[in-house]
């Protein structure tokens, strides 16, 4: 695929299969605070693949709606880690900060990316994700040092998901050319930001970070193979659409 | 006489937020560029607050039927991330507006980093008192966070600085 397809499907997609995810919490969240929380960044998510969709569409993809809501499992390019089921709080809220910290790094880096418009889309969506992170950052150090309960379940989320972590970082076979055309700076320099980053706010807790380097990460999703849950995500959002795709709006 | 840009920024004075009536869209910033064009008609650009921002259709045909009605025969809109929008954009005028709606303004940030700290200790819109704290970044819109007043013992919302 051309490299700036191949960035923008995996950027897209990751936009909005966690974005549904999140909307998940509407109406279930553990306080009032949390379900407006992960509503509103399901919305900034959602709003962020819609970006990144009209991207694809002016380089002739079809329309961010045919896009979204018309492939299959094998055509998705998000990572797996965003497809998981919301299961506890403490997994979403892991999920969401190893996954945000990354993100909020990504689109900084994309602010000065060789595309234009993407950078223009960047720049945007960069300071949104500044709210994301201190979110994140705030609820993980508040349970990271709260009650032994507390610790031990997110110490243990925190072990469950690290390797899909790591499968944001996947690589495809453009990787090479997208560094060198300045598109992005690659996945490999942006994990190693992104260790920093939440080691700095690990460090702040009761929370212990394995060593990452003894952990297998769980990739496939960039190349369109996912976990039994991401089919049936797709059947609930499209269910409408599919009713009448020709419909207006 | 053709129509001058001032003048379609007068109208659309007239064109308010959808969900903060006492702010107009030129004063959220909200408005990047209008133009005359050599046929008469006017060209407006726009801007989402923040991208995810569901209210910008609206926007769009509230500005086109407002210029419609003063007259203009050809109105076109665009949104566009070209000039993105801070919270900077609000005017004197905007943040009144804002207060007027019970809504604590944002800090400036004069071009400079949002830095987390001063998302705390926003000023109260009853009181006016700094002893506040942040309760959440997200609050019923994308654009608002909610604060508690110490003073007050009462929840209020804050326009987000971004």
């Amino acid at each position: 695929m051309n490299p700036t397809l191949d960035l923008l499907y995996r950027l897209a997609d990751d936009q909005l299969i966690l974005g549904h995810r999140n909307s998940e919490w509407n109406g279930l969240g553990p306080i009032l605070e949390e379900d407006i929380a992960f509503s509103s960044m399901a919305q900034d998510k959602l709003g962020h693949s819609l970006q990144l969709y009209t991207l694809l569409h002016e380089l002739g993809e079809a329309e961010p709606d045919t896009v979204a809501f018309t492939r299959n499992t094998p055509q998705f390019h998000c990572c797996q880690l965003t497809e998981l089921p919301i299961g506890e709080y403490d997994f979403s809220l892991v999920r969401h900060f190893l996954f945000d910290h990354a993100e909020l790094l990504r689109f900084e880096a994309l602010a000065d990316s060789s595309y234009e418009p993407l950078a223009l889309v960047a720049r945007k969506v960069k300071g949104e994700l500044k709210y994301h992170v201190l979110h994140a950052n705030t609820w993980v150090k508040r349970l990271g040092t709260a009650t032994e309960e507390a610790i031990e379940r997110m110490q243990a989320a925190l072990e469950f998901t690290l390797p899909y972590a790591l499968g944001i970082f996947e690589t495809t076979d453009a990787e090479s050319e997208i560094i060198s055309s300045g598109l992005f700076v690659g996945e490999e320099q942006l994990q190693r930001r992104w260790e920093a980053s939440i080691s700095k706010v690990l460090a702040q807790t009761a929370l212990t970070l394995p060593d990452l380097r003894l952990l297998t990460p769980v990739t496939g999703g960039r190349h369109g193979q996912h976990t039994e849950h991401l089919q049936p995500l797709l059947d609930e959002m499209a269910e409408v659409f599919r009713l009448d795709p020709t419909a207006d709006w | 006489m053709p129509t001058t840009e001032a003048q379609i920024l007068d109208w659309l004075q007239a064109v308010t937020d959808p969900e903060i009536p006492t702010i107009s869209l030129v004063d959220l910033g909200v408005i990047r560029e209008v133009r005359v064009e050599d046929d008469g008609g006017v060209h407006v650009r726009l801007t989402p607050t923040f991208a995810g921002c569901p209210a910008m259709d609206y926007m769009r045909r509230d500005v086109e039927t407002t210029l419609r009605a003063h007259g203009i025969p050809r109105v076109t809109t665009e949104i566009s991330l070209r000039d993105p929008w801070t919270s900077d954009m609000v005017t004197e005028r905007g943040r009144e507006g804002l207060r007027q709606h019970g809504l604590a303004t944002p800090p400036k940030l004069n071009g400079g980093l949002l830095e987390l700290d001063i998302l705390e200790y926003a000023e109260c819109p009853r009181c006016h008192t700094t002893n506040t704290e942040l309760r959440t970044p997200f609050g019923a819109t994308l654009c608002r966070a909610v604060h508690y007043c110490h003073d007050c013992r009462q929840l209020f919302e804050q326009f987000k600085p971004i």
